[in-house]
């Protein structure tokens, strides 16, 4: 289906995903009342969503809203205090191994292993996935996100836009059905983080992944999302292709909507 | 491909991470052999000025440097699943492991494989320098050597797996008692003297070890030529319970370190 998408407007592309979640295949995620408090501090408040296979879609928020943290609960790195969470079709309270060799993370607040050099690092990842024919799986990934000159480097030697490239070749090293990208480093210049928005919009034409991308860079989420969930607070404030925000919100931008939202307007305000 | 193949690979994915660093740092594996030999040249000096003062170490010249050389396979083996593991939590590598198909109990024994690897890196050369040094040969204690080395790494891994276990839940502000907690044990080992030398309430503390009784099994055969067979049965039984029950509270501190969050956050 993802095929079937590339090249249309976002009106063309919100019918075919709504058309899809239409369809009998189940949800590429299906949160019910996801809850998690840590210590009495409520950071993921009742939510509950399903995303279309093959969607793009972007959590958006201010710091703290619970984006994050609603990742690593997608993930399993954290257990919720109340709710339930389908990915792929599993059950990630009960069959979380099913699914995690079909998922992959790209996250700030996970490093890469600096010593290594990003080969190193992409082989390590493979063994984890349990992959076979490593180096020319790596070959390729090279070449997809163009590691090629510095791939036998040290990870930390490496500049900050070079270095940025490497996370997402590990992301994408098992072929993710469902890839979750927290945050894609700030620290890319234009040209790269164009050619990394290019890298992913190809992986889902060829692949029909599903991508779910917790970001603060607006023209990024206008680009790339046919959804867009909006967290406040721990709550799902609101939810809808960034052209029908745009249109609920009376906003030329998506940056403008999120500010709107994050200084406490809504939609009925903003008409 | 099968199931315990793809575990296979997904043990050995960390292993090959810290092989690699230690392929790239020769100072690194250097140390690995440092200490043990250190170890034993002190103590290997020691018993050459004690074998002609006393008519103990005379009479079985190597058990000095026996209890010397086995006490680095229980303080390596446990430093090597310790530090292994507090290397993962100083890069921020938990997240991607832990995203990753691998099981906590694959994470265990990818510990447990490096835990072997620095142990033996470590002391098989200070045991062949033994030789260079001193003309005593730790391998002379025949196959029961093979029963203590096993013994006393399985007894490492259970105190290793516990303090990972708690650096996971506390954080690395626990990771002093990686380096505490075996020189605890120490004394009440009978590493390098018999546990008859301690208090009657101190011997029965010590029989809880495994490690007491290798050791006292390693000085038996030393010193009077006899193999115990009771003293390396009750070390197997003591480590199956001690291994179990480490084993469980990694488990435990890693599914507390789930519900708080802690896996995404772990640094000093």
């Amino acid at each position: 289906m993802r095929g079937a998408l590339a090249g249309r407007g976002p009106g063309d592309r919100t019918a075919l995903l709504l058309s899809a979640m239409a369809s009998p295949s189940p949800p590429a995620i299906e949160v019910q009342h996801l809850t998690k408090t840590f210590e009495g501090v409520l950071a993921v408040d009742d939510v509950s969503f399903a995303l279309a296979r093959g969607s793009t879609t972007a959590l958006l928020g201010a710091n703290g809203a619970g984006k994050t943290t609603t990742i690593a609960l997608l993930l399993g790195l954290l257990l919720p205090s109340r709710g339930s969470i389908h990915v792929l079709g599993e059950d990630m309270l009960r069959h979380r191994y099913r699914a995690l060799p079909r998922m992959n993370l790209s996250s700030p607040y996970v490093d890469l292993l600096r010593r290594l050099s990003a080969y190193e690092n992409l082989r390590v990842y493979a063994g984890l996935y349990g992959l076979s024919d490593v180096s020319a799986r790596i070959a390729r990934l090279a070449e997809r996100v163009e590691l090629g000159e510095f791939l036998h480097r040290p990870v930390g030697n490496l500049s900050a836009g070079q270095h940025s490239r490497i996370p997402l070749a590990k992301a994408l090293i098992n072929d993710p059905e469902l890839l979750l990208l927290d945050e894609p480093p700030a620290s890319m210049d234009p040209d790269t983080a164009d050619r990394m928005r290019g890298w992913l919009e190809r992986y889902r034409t060829e692949t029909g992944a599903t991508i779910v991308l917790a970001s603060h860079n607006m023209s990024e989420v206008e680009r790339l999302c046919d959804d867009v969930l909006m967290l406040k607070s721990g709550t799902l404030i609101d939810r809808g292709a960034p052209a029908v925000l745009l249109a609920r919100y009376g906003r030329q931008n998506m940056e403008e909507v999120f500010l709107h939202i994050a200084r406490g307007g809504t939609a009925a305000a903003a008409q | 491909m099968s199931s315990m193949a793809t575990s296979v690979r997904r043990i050995g994915a960390p292993t090959l991470r810290h092989l690699y660093l230690f392929r790239g740092s020769w100072p690194r594996l250097l140390e690995l052999a440092y200490w043990p030999t250190m170890q034993m040249v002190l103590w290997g000096f020691m018993t050459v000025f004690l074998a002609s003062q006393t008519s103990y170490v005379a009479q079985a010249f190597g058990v000095l440097l026996s209890a010397a050389l086995l006490r680095d396979v229980l303080f390596r083996g446990q430093l090597g699943i310790s530090v292994t593991c507090f290397e993962e939590m100083y890069s921020r590598n938990l997240g991607h492991l832990f995203v990753s198909p691998l099981r906590p109990w694959e994470m265990v024994a990818s510990l447990m494989t490096m835990s072997l690897f620095r142990t033996v890196v470590g002391v098989v050369p200070a045991s062949f320098l033994s030789l260079a040094f001193f003309g005593f040969s730790i391998y002379s204690l025949g196959l029961p050597l093979v029963g203590f080395f096993v013994n006393l790494i399985v007894f490492s891994w259970a105190f290793g797996l516990v303090i990972a276990g708690l650096v996971l839940r506390f954080g690395l502000g626990a990771e002093g008692l990686a380096w505490a907690g075996l020189f605890a044990l120490a004394p009440v080992s009978g590493i390098y003297y018999p546990v008859a030398v301690l208090p009657h309430w101190l011997q029965a503390v010590a029989a809880v070890f495994p490690s007491t009784h290798v050791f006292e099994g390693m000085r038996a055969i030393v010193l009077d030529g006899v193999f115990r067979g009771d003293l390396m049965a009750t070390a197997v039984l003591l480590n199956a319970a001690y291994l179990a029950a480490g084993t469980d509270v990694f488990l435990r501190f890693f599914h507390t370190a789930r519900i708080k969050g802690l896996l995404l956050q772990m640094r000093e």
